[in-house]
């Protein structure tokens, strides 16, 4: 919070070879179509909390800031729940871009390490590519330990209440045949632009 | 009428009264559900943060078996709902995704011709069963009953099949034919927070409060969900909320599954109204839709 940045962006701050990636990327191809009418930023119901609107988002990725979009918290706050991409009067996949820059991120390595989102979205993933299924208590316990561990403590009342009503369960639920799944998933190509293995 | 169903990873956990009470209502509409085969879980929100190509061949894999069942595929939680629409219109529209889910479907042997019907309960109950198939078996009408229908986000966002994008209405239909009074409120598809009530609390309780504040403004004794993270997201942290918001009131929210099956008398193992957080049982009193316990006889089983 300190340090003194600069406030405006330059020419060479861009990566015109980002923008053409996430343009390569399912969902994202109509961005240039953005008129900058905002209608995703006035539908969506956390663009509130986020340092960057989606429309600005838009703006940013499809002139190549990457640094900017991959660091903003509204990439991690959106819910994807879709609102400003069946509104979009331009009908660009707005989710789908939020979804191509999540993965980026985490490409990069820029996530933010103790932030709720993307520790809960790796846990996810690490426990699907696994088991092939996702087991609710355990995937909430392993998120908080590496987010939050305090909040834990304040999930408590919420526990007993699950348990009394007989929805809590600590079991690691595991398809029958995970191992199918494994080899499956190995073969899948990476469109998020990383090498197949 | 026979269906291959997927029952997610929520509905052997904290929505098991939906997969409880959708079975049983089934099961009295002479609806037969075969779950599928070594099912996986469908990524949901998450996966597809991480590695997309994964992501997609992860979901298509489920599509891919129940295309060999030939039957067609009814998943009854929204997320799961909502990511099967748009992997099998995304194997479809983009050769990068197609290529990625054949190699991977390969490995078991499998493929996928695009021919499944992903299919949503609110979806199979509106239009598979015969004219007054459902207004017939009606025992107990919710009379007196209001309801404020929840839809959230999957039902009709990013596809919508079955029911109008902006303004969807299906579950008020079903509802309204077995006697319940439908509140309108405003916020029936303002997004429940999703998984983010548990990465991040403070935000996803504010949405909640949000939605459970329109329907109690709207007069309504119940609120009525489809999907069990929204079910999960508007129930289980009300106390929470209140900590914030003390002027909101507790509200029960239930699976409309469960009033269905209220109303056609099936019995309370069928409609698992004791997992409810928020007890609903005395609204259904006071309206006389269930009957008193102290007249019952004490022989009566629960």
């Amino acid at each position: 919070m300190s340090s003194i940045q600069r406030q405006i962006r330059f020419e060479s701050d861009r990566d015109p070879g980002f923008a053409d990636e996430i343009r390569a990327m399912p969902g994202c191809e109509l961005i240039d179509r953005c008129i900058q009418c905002a209608t995703c930023s006035g539908v969506c119901p956390v663009s509130t909390y986020m340092e960057l609107t989606p429309r600005r988002i838009i703006e940013l990725t499809r002139n190549g800031f990457k640094q900017d979009v991959l660091n903003a918290n509204t990439i991690w706050i959106c819910t994807s729940c879709y609102e400003c991409q069946v509104e979009c009067p331009k009908e660009i996949g707005i989710t789908d871009v939020m979804y191509a820059l999540k993965t980026k991120a985490i490409q990069a390595g820029v996530e933010p390490k103790h932030l709720g989102p993307p520790v809960l979205f790796k846990e996810f993933y690490n426990m699907v590519r696994k088991t092939g299924r996702m087991s609710e208590t355990q995937l909430a316990v392993r998120s908080f330990i590496k987010s939050n561990p305090m909040q834990m403590w304040g999930m408590k009342w919420l526990g007993l209440r699950l348990l009394k009503t007989g929805r809590f369960s600590v079991k690691l639920e595991h398809m029958p045949k995970p191992s199918v799944l494994h080899t499956a998933l190995d073969h899948a190509d990476r469109i998020d632009g990383r090498r197949a293995k | 009428m026979k269906y291959s169903y997927f029952p997610g990873c929520s509905l052997k956990a904290t929505g098991r009264a939906y997969e409880e009470s959708f079975l049983s209502l089934c099961k009295a509409l002479d609806m037969e559900m075969e779950e599928l085969e070594n099912w996986n879980c469908c990524g949901a929100t998450s996966f597809m943060s991480v590695e997309m190509g994964a992501a997609y061949a992860l979901t298509i894999r489920n599509l891919a078996i129940a295309e060999k069942a030939g039957l067609d595929m009814v998943a009854p939680c929204g997320g799961c709902y909502g990511i099967l629409l748009k992997a099998d219109h995304y194997y479809k529209k983009y050769p990068t995704v197609h290529e990625s889910a054949v190699k991977s479907l390969k490995t078991e042997g499998l493929e996928y011709k695009g021919t499944v019907r992903v299919r949503h309960p609110l979806d199979v109950l509106a239009s598979d069963l015969p004219p007054r198939a459902l207004r017939s078996k009606v025992k107990k009408p919710l009379k007196g009953l209001k309801v404020a229908c929840y839809y959230g986000c999957r039902f009709v966002r990013p596809i919508a099949p079955f029911d109008d994008m902006h303004n969807p209405e299906t579950m008020d239909l079903l509802l309204k034919t077995v006697g319940a009074r439908i509140v309108d409120y405003t916020m029936k598809g303002k997004c429940c927070g999703g998984a983010m009530s548990g990465a991040m609390p403070n935000v996803a309780q504010e949405m909640t409060y949000l939605i459970l504040r329109a329907a109690e403004r709207a007069e309504a004794d119940v609120v009525a969900t489809a999907c069990p993270l929204c079910q999960f997201n508007l129930e289980a942290y009300q106390d929470e909320i209140r900590a914030a918001h003390p002027d909101l009131k507790p509200i029960p929210v239930v699976y409309f599954t469960q009033l269905l099956g209220v109303a056609l008398g099936l019995d309370a193992t069928a409609t698992a109204l004791n997992r409810q957080i928020v007890p609903v049982e005395p609204i259904l009193r006071e309206k006389g839709i269930l009957a008193d316990e102290k007249k019952q006889p004490a022989t009566a089983g629960v």
